[in-house]
């Protein structure tokens, strides 16, 4: 019965979807059934896939690069308290300027494409990364890395064999939620800057003839894909490496 | 003389913690640091740990400075330090990173058997008893083959079972490895179990009280006159009566 439960609640919420479009004539809502048949029509059209890919591709390289810079640059600020205090203003001045208040510079930077995409998406993504990786190396048992630096480890070394297994888990939970900003954050700088993605679907759509079937369509691809990504970051965090970092004992 | 503790003293901000200890431990000796809670025991293990600096003295192996960690003596936390991400065999293996595939796959096996972890070679920490993990962590410790060992009150998250069967296990391999030991504990009876000689530290800040050699072979019967007598003493010196 516990496993009909959401089923149910996403029927009843197209019912009642449904039921609004259908008691309000002349709107311009589509129904479920209408943007169903949009999501097939851009199938058979062949930019389903293409758009799909495009969104992906820039999610997932502003993602890479975000990582590969806030890692490395969170375990330094997580060791090296005087670092951590003298950029932590900074960092905290920028937390609360959304991404998308970045789009002009990102224009005037690299111009209207696809690298200013990545780049929104590397600078949402780059912040709660670092922070998320500081946090960890705070919270790592002072015991454990006794015991590395006992048994001769110091410098790369240490980080790898003791600092880095032991943020992994609190690491992917902060990978994961950051995941779900880049990909709120891809749509965003679609609408500006490029001709193709889903987040392109959905402004292109009301532009070129109010075609809101299309835009619900795109709504509908950006949940179900946010909702893979998420259960596939989810994956990670059954690793056998990391499991100790969820369970309790 | 293997380990000499030199006029050692510390203080925390204003606190003092530690006023000159000096001590001399021999070769292959099991020792007891004694003391009630808050009584710097467990500073002055992070001291000859190399783990702090004290504020006066010195700490000496073999006639050498200590001056940080260093992999021929290795500190036995409280069985949370074991790495909770490695599996009991790569736990064991962690600090043989300078040996031969072939020789730390030996040394893993050995020490496995040692401790009484035979079939828990794949396990992880998190599937292990505290008793388990207390072991692992010793093997651990003992794989990398060091001339001294600290353990720093490693029992005392053990039900009591389990904390007189580790001592006795703890004795077996103290007398197959012949190491020398530093152990912390606020047990007066562990420490007359286990102890070649007891130091009983005062109450903050800690100062050596008195030296109590426990003269009585292993194993030891805790009836025997001699054993109590021995305990009484140090509850004694302790000023503590025991009765409840």
């Amino acid at each position: 019965m516990r496993r009909f439960l959401p089923l149910t609640g996403i029927a009843v919420f197209v019912a009642v979807w449904q039921l609004a479009v259908v008691s309000s004539p002349g709107t311009l809502v589509p129904t479920p059934w209408q943007s169903l048949r949009a999501i097939v029509e851009l199938g058979e059209k062949g930019l389903l896939v293409r758009y799909i890919v495009a969104s992906l591709f820039r999610v997932t390289w502003g993602y890479l690069a975000a990582l590969a810079i806030a890692v490395p640059l969170g375990v330094l600020l997580g060791l090296w308290r005087r670092g951590e205090h003298a950029l932590n203003p900074i960092l905290q001045l920028l937390r609360p300027i959304s991404p998308l208040a970045w789009i002009p510079m990102a224009i005037l930077w690299f111009g209207v494409g696809d690298v200013s995409a990545m780049f929104l998406i590397f600078l949402a993504s780059v912040l709660p990364l670092t922070l998320a990786t500081m946090h960890a190396v705070h919270n790592i048992e002072g015991v454990h890395l006794a015991a590395g630096r006992n048994f001769g480890l110091t410098g790369p070394e240490l980080v790898r064999s003791v600092i880095v297994p032991a943020i992994l888990p609190q690491l992917i939970v902060g990978m994961r939620l950051t995941a779900g900003i880049a990909w709120l954050v891809v749509v965003a700088a679609e609408m500006i800057a490029v001709n193709s993605g889903l987040g392109f679907l959905i402004v292109d759509a009301r532009n070129a003839g109010n075609r809101y079937d299309l835009v619900v369509a795109g709504m509908i691809l950006i949940g179900v894909i946010g909702v893979v990504l998420d259960l596939l970051m989810r994956r990670l965090e059954r690793l056998p490496g990391v499991r100790w970092g969820y369970v309790t004992e | 003389m293997k380990v000499a503790f030199r006029n050692i003293s510390m203080t925390f901000g204003n606190v003092k913690v530690l006023e000159d200890i000096n001590l001399d431990v021999r070769e292959g000796e099991l020792i007891c640091l004694l003391g009630p809670s808050g009584c710097g025991k467990s500073t002055l293990l992070n001291i000859v740990g190399g783990f702090i600096a004290p504020a006066e003295g010195e700490v000496t192996i073999d006639g050498e400075r200590v001056t940080g960690p260093d992999p021929r003596r290795i500190f036995v936390f409280q069985e949370r330090g074991v790495f909770p991400w490695l599996t009991v065999e790569q736990n064991i293996g962690f600090g043989l990173f300078r040996q031969t595939d072939k020789e730390k796959a030996e040394r893993i096996a050995y020490y496995i058997q040692l401790v009484g972890l035979l079939g828990f070679e794949k396990s992880y920490p998190r599937e292990l008893s505290g008793g388990m993990k207390q072991r692992l962590e010793v093997a651990r410790a003992l794989a990398v083959n060091p001339d001294v060992l600290y353990l720093d009150e490693p029992f005392g998250a053990l039900d009591s079972i389990t904390r007189l069967q580790m001592r006795r296990e703890l004795l077996r391999i103290w007398e197959a490895e012949k190491k020398t030991i530093l152990f912390v504990t606020h047990d007066i009876e562990e420490s007359v179990q286990l102890a070649d000689r007891v130091v009983v530290l005062s109450a903050r800040p800690g100062r050596v009280r008195r030296i109590v050699e426990i003269d009585i072979p292993h194993p030891r019967d805790l009836s025997d006159p001699r054993y109590i007598k021995l305990r009484d003493v140090i509850f004694g010196e302790i000023g503590l009566a025991h009765q409840v």
